[in-house]
């Protein structure tokens, strides 16, 4: 992904190295380059290094190697003053002192910008999140979702073509959070911006972004956009870290071309795609994901692979049934089947076979 | 649920049928009473040495009944007279002041009085002082008299045989038990074994007024018998001043009952009297007694309450015609007052100046190195008050430390050292040193509630550092530079002994005037003038920093 187009690169992190004490990489190795107009997800476990990734491009960190190019020019010597870089805190980090309006046309005022120009562009980035009746508030008097509103505003206000929001929605209720979700991609495509979004939440991540970016420890795991990200993730981790996912263990038999047959620790041989492992003998960990896994006979594909399983759990949960088997061995398997009137509800205890396309399961690294 | 819903069209009632509100309003009443009950030890407990205290000094700033308590007829006497002329009171007044002094001196009450009057007319203490040495002199003469004619006249046990008998008269008894109390303070109650007669204090008023007087005084104060002490030589002159009334021998020669004969006796030779002429007596004994100021000052302050101190802490005094301005000479408090605001100001403006840096370095540096400098802030606690003023000492005295840096240095000449101490300066170096702490402290608690996220909003919105800073830390931090302020401020304005060691004479405080009236002068009325206004105009800065900073904007904490 680092060697796109480079004429509409836009940021460009280029082999970015950071350690806050000396000892360790917090960021190890990071390359990345976005387009214009690009929205992008930075999704990882707690403690994989997106704030210092945000935190470095906004400038409030430097990077300890490396260099972090904006529009093509490196900005490490540049103060986050100048980068002229829209940010969203996690805690909104509205001035308490100041109105909604006083906070908008903070950044206008320092831009020594005319105050009829100044409350017009302030009027506008109000309408624009909806919040225009709201001009003479203090912070403190509107609700966490109106705050979050605000601070898009004023992130937006003065026109930054780069715009990075560190968890903005982390404090907000579920149903709040979904709408602000669709909020601000509206707008962040409307004005054509580039946004650097960080989130623990996955389905955020899928449901927002043109591309994400999956942290671990460090490093990028894999950055795709997200359809991919989900139907071919390329390791292990990002297997398990993005939607739901079974994971069965075993050695690769053999390979050829793009089938792989592998032989789980349970002795039971099925097929895969080749994904992580290069030879046989390799140990591996398949990933199908529930909803492609098939047990009713008639709707299963012919000259498939099939294990044997055990029901332990139905669960009926409207849309889907989830139901939890014993397959080969692991407990956890999960399926998931549409609500269908000719699907069949299966009971606990009853012993059934499944299967898959082969293509649907994917062998990665042990 | 329709049904009930309809009925209630009333007022809403209780289960037992009371209107709710009122019901409400007992349960009410009862946690409150409950709450009241638990808190009452320490209520009574801040009240009595909280506010009992302040209260006692508001009240003593006014208090004047000294006055009317030692001289009580001089005082009603005098009110005729007009201060404002050249003549000296009549004879009448110094009557009165003769037998209120005469008490008074008996009673060691009278320099008291002139302790007293001696703030506002210089020279009246020594007036009273030896003239209440001298009082008995002025009897005498008429007790020789009385004895020359009659033995008897100097005898007690005579002068009780004349004085009771008869039908008591309750009044005189009574209004001399009061008259005692209020001079000395001591309840007065209790048997003294005698009763004047009805009769003889219809035919002698002041005779019987001052022999019961005495005859209390000798009962309760002196613990003696009343009938075998002599009597003081103030009923000899109340009997002179008797007889001296013109008709009084026509009165004599009526009277029937003890020592009538006596008395018809004296009367026959009242042409050898030694004339009744306390004025010239007086006189005698200081011709002080004849300044018209001396008088002036007992009238001016006869009332049981004053502004007089009030007056006196702001250069004014009360003179006959009400409230003048001190002559130039002797305005002191209104500069001292000056002096102390404008200088508590400065050493709060230093302690902003230099707590603000380091509160916001102990608030943003990592907690290990922020916790060794609060050590550091908070170490001058930890050694006296006086240690760490004399260290000041040291260093800016004429051949102190900074004087021999800067020489050393040649930046300034030997011969020309800097003054740094016993000055304002000295005071305010000192001071803020030992006043810091106080603004450092709530500053920090404040700033540590600032996250560290509103400036770099502020610096991602394109603000410079400074802007950042300015626009949106430093108004946040506005409560806490209120909050130290307010206990700086306040502090300073009362401080005293810092200004007392190192203030020399130019850098000292209203607070070292009104210690000094506490402890040295003992003028406590005055001292307690001084420190109302001191609390007046607190309250007054206190009120003004409300309305245009707010008072909620003042935080120590979270
Ligand atoms: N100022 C700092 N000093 C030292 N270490 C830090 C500092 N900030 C972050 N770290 C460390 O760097 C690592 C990455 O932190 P970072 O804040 O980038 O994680 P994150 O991915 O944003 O996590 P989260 O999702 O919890 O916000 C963590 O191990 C953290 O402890
Ligand atoms: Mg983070």
């Amino acid at each position: 992904m680092a060697d796109m187009n480079g004429d509409s690169a836009f940021v460009e992190f280029d082999r970015v190295q950071k350690s806050y004490d000396g000892e360790t990489l917090v960021v190890k190795d990071l390359n990345l380059t976005l387009p214009k107009g690009e929205f992008l997800t930075m999704l990882g476990p707690s403690g994989s290094g997106k704030t210092t990734c945000l935190m470095m491009l906004a400038g409030f960190e430097t990077a300890t190697y490396g260099d972090i190019r904006l529009g093509g020019v490196s900005i490490n010597n540049i103060p986050p003053h100048k980068r002229g870089i829209g940010m969203v805190f996690q805690n909104y980090a509205l001035f308490p002192h100041m109105t909604v309006a006083e906070n908008l046309s903070f950044p206008l005022e320092v831009r020594k910008m005319g105050k009829a120009e100044r409350e017009q562009k302030v009027k506008r980035a109000l309408d624009m999140v909806q919040m225009g009746a709201f001009g003479g508030r203090r912070p403190a008097q509107l609700s966490g979702g109106q705050q979050q509103r605000i601070a898009l505003a004023r992130a937006l206000v003065f026109e930054a073509e780069l715009v990075l929001m560190d968890e903005p929605l982390g404090a907000l209720d579920k149903q709040l959070r979904e709408h602000m979700q669709f909020e601000i991609k509206r707008i962040a495509d409307s004005l054509g911006i580039t946004v650097v979004y960080v989130t623990h939440d996955q389905t955020e991540a899928l449901t927002m972004s043109d591309r994400v970016a999956v942290f671990n420890d460090g490093r990028i795991q894999q950055l795709a956009p997200p359809d991919k990200l989900y139907e071919e993730p390329e390791n292990s981790f990002v297997a398990q870290f993005i939607g739901e996912n079974n994971t069965l263990e075993g050695v690769v038999k053999e390979i050829n071309g793009n089938r792989a047959v592998v032989q789980l620790d349970g002795g039971e041989i099925i097929d895969a795609r080749p994904v992580n492992v290069t030879k046989p003998g390799e140990r591996t960990r398949v990933s199908i994901r529930p909803e492609r896994v098939e047990y009713n006979k008639d709707r299963r594909q012919e000259g498939v692979h099939t294990l044997k399983a055990e029901v332990l759990e139905f669960i009926y949960m409207g849309d889907i049934f989830r139901t939890r088997l014993r397959v080969a061995g692991n407990d956890e398997f999960v399926i998931k089947t549409r609500n269908a009137p000719d699907q069949a509800r299966l009971q606990p205890g009853q012993q059934i076979e499944i299967g898959w396309l082969p293509d649907d399961c994917r062998a990665l690294d042990a | 649920m329709s049904d009930a819903t309809q009925e209630q069209t009333g007022p809403m009632v209780a289960a037992d049928g009371t209107p709710l509100k009122k019901s409400l309003a007992r349960s009410l009443r009862m946690q409150k009473m409950r709450a009241l009950a638990l808190i009452a030890p320490l209520l009574i407990f801040v009240l009595l040495t909280f506010l009992a205290p302040i209260f006692d000094m508001l009240f003593r700033s006014v208090e004047n009944q000294i006055v009317s308590d030692t001289l009580p007829e001089t005082v009603v006497v005098l009110a005729d007279w007009d201060g404002s002329g050249t003549e000296a009171p009549g004879e009448d007044v110094f009557r009165a002041l003769y037998f209120d002094l005469f008490l008074a001196a008996e009673a060691k009450e009278h320099t008291k009085l002139g302790t007293r009057l001696n703030y506002e007319q210089v020279g009246i203490s020594s007036l009273f002082r030896t003239s209440g040495r001298r009082l008995d002199d002025v009897g005498e003469v008429w007790q020789d008299w009385l004895e020359d004619i009659d033995d008897q006249w100097g005898e007690g046990a005579f002068w009780f045989e004349m004085m009771s008998g008869g039908p008591a008269d309750g009044d005189v008894l009574s209004s001399a038990r009061t008259r005692l109390a209020t001079l000395t303070g001591d309840s007065m109650r209790g048997d003294i074994g005698f009763e004047p007669s009805e009769a003889i204090s219809t035919l002698l008023p002041r005779t019987a007024r001052e022999y019961t007087a005495w005859a209390v005084f000798t009962a309760i104060e002196d613990e003696d018998v009343v009938a075998e002490e002599d009597p003081w030589e103030a009923v000899y002159a109340a009997l002179a001043v008797d007889l001296a009334t013109p008709g009084k021998a026509d009165d004599i020669a009526a009277y029937s009952g003890p020592g009538a004969a006596q008395l018809q006796a004296v009367a026959a030779q009242l042409d050898s009297l030694p004339p009744v002429d306390i004025k010239g007596a007086f006189a005698d004994i200081d011709e002080d007694w004849l300044a018209i100021d001396n008088w002036a000052a007992i009238q001016v302050y006869s009332p049981k309450y004053t502004s007089g101190y009030f007056l006196n802490a702001v250069d004014m005094q009360l003179g006959p015609d009400g409230a003048e301005a001190r002559p130039e000479n002797q305005q002191i408090y209104l500069m001292l007052f000056r002096r102390t605001l404008v200088m508590s100001l400065a050493i709060t403006f230093s302690c902003i100046a230099l707590g603000y840096p380091v509160a916001w370095l102990l608030a943003n540096l990592p907690a290990r190195k922020a916790n060794l400098m609060m050590i550091l802030v908070l170490l001058p606690f930890w050694t006296s008050l006086l240690v760490r003023t004399s260290a000041w000492k040291v260093m800016l005295q004429q051949q102190g430390v900074i004087n021999d840096v800067l020489v050393w240095l040649g930046i300034v000449a030997d011969d020309a050292r800097l003054v740094m101490i016993n000055n304002q300066f000295g005071t305010i170096v000192a001071m803020t040193h030992i006043l810091l702490p106080f603004m450092i402290l709530p500053l920090y608690s404040v700033m540590q509630t600032i996250p560290p996220s509103y400036l770099r909003a502020a610096k991602s919105l394109g603000a410079t550092n400074w802007t950042a800073f300015w626009r949106v830390y430093f108004p946040q931090s506005v409560p806490g530079i209120g909050a130290g302020s307010i206990l700086v401020f306040i502090l300073a304005i009362g401080y005293y002994i810092t200004p007392e060691l190192v203030g020399g004479t130019t850098g000292t405080f209203i607070s070292n005037r009104i210690a000094y009236h506490i402890s040295s002068s003992l003028n406590w009325g005055l001292a307690a003038a001084l420190g109302t206004i001191l609390l007046g105009v607190v309250l007054l800065l206190y009120w003004v920093y409300d309305r245009i900073v707010g008072i909620d904007n003042v935080k120590l904490g979270g």
